[in-house]
C-alpha cells in the first residue's frame, strides 16, 4: 500500500454507473518521511477523507475488496487515515 | 515475493473495517547486498513481524490470503520472517 496525501477532489458527471456515488480524490503519494514522489493519480475515497490528509491507498485488484466497491472498475482505493506514521532507523 | 526490511510503522484510526486489529508496517525492499532498492511501502502484517527484522513480502490481491475467509483490501503482506539468506 502507499502513502499519499490528497490534493484535491474529481466531478465527473459521465462515468461508468458503478462509479455512481463514489467520491473521487486526487492523491499525491508520498514517502513514509513525507516527501513527495511519483505521479497523481485519482482514487475512491471509502473513509470519508478530505484534501490535505495523509491517507493509506490500495492499489490494483486489491482495491475492489474495500468496502462498497465489490465489482466496481477502480484500481486505487483510500482505506484509511493516517494518525501516525513512525520510523525507526 | 520480495526480500525486505521493516523501517517503521504506521497508526491509521479511521480506516476500513476489515483492516481493524491488522498491523501494518513499512517496508523497505532490498537488493542482493542487503542494501536499500526501490520506495518504501506500506504491507499488513500476518507473521507477527517487528520493527528492524528482514521479512518477505507478497505484492498483489494474495497479500490478503493469509487471512482468508476474511478479504481485507491489502495489496502487500508480510508473509515470512528471514533467519538468513546466502547467496551461493
Amino acid at each position: 500500500m502507499l502513502l499519499a496525501k490528497i490534493v484535491g477532489t474529481v466531478v465527473a458527471t459521465r462515468k461508468d454507473p458503478r462509479l455512481v456515488s463514489n467520491k473521487l480524490l486526487v492523491a499525491r503519494p508520498i514517502d513514509p518521511r513525507g516527501k513527495a514522489e511519483g505521479s497523481y493519480l485519482v482514487a475512491v475515497d471509502t473513509v470519508d477523507a478530505g484534501v490535505g490528509e495523509i491517507v493509506l491507498i490500495v492499489s490494483g485488484s486489491s482495491a475492489r475488496m474495500a468496502s462498497g466497491l465489490k465489482d466496481c472498475p477502480v484500481d486505487a482505493a483510500i482505506v484509511g487515515i493516517i494518525d501516525a506514521v513512525e520510523i525507526s532507523e | 515475493m520480495q526480500l525486505a526490511r521493516v523501517i517503521g510503522d504506521i497508526v491509521a484510526t479511521r480506516k476500513d473495517e476489515k483492516l481493524v486489529g491488522l498491523k501494518l508496517l513499512i517496508v523497505q525492499p532490498l537488493n542482493a547486498d542487503r542494501q536499500p532498492s526501490g520506495r518504501p511501502l506500506v504491507a499488513v502484517d500476518s507473521v507477527g513481524a517487528g520493527v528492524g527484522e528482514h521479512v518477505f513480502f507478497v505484492r498483489g490481491k494474495e497479500a490478503s490470503f493469509p487471512f482468508y475467509p476474511v478479504e481485507p483490501p491489502v495489496d502487500a503482506g508480510i508473509v515470512g520472517i528471514v533467519d538468513h539468506w546466502d547467496l551461493g
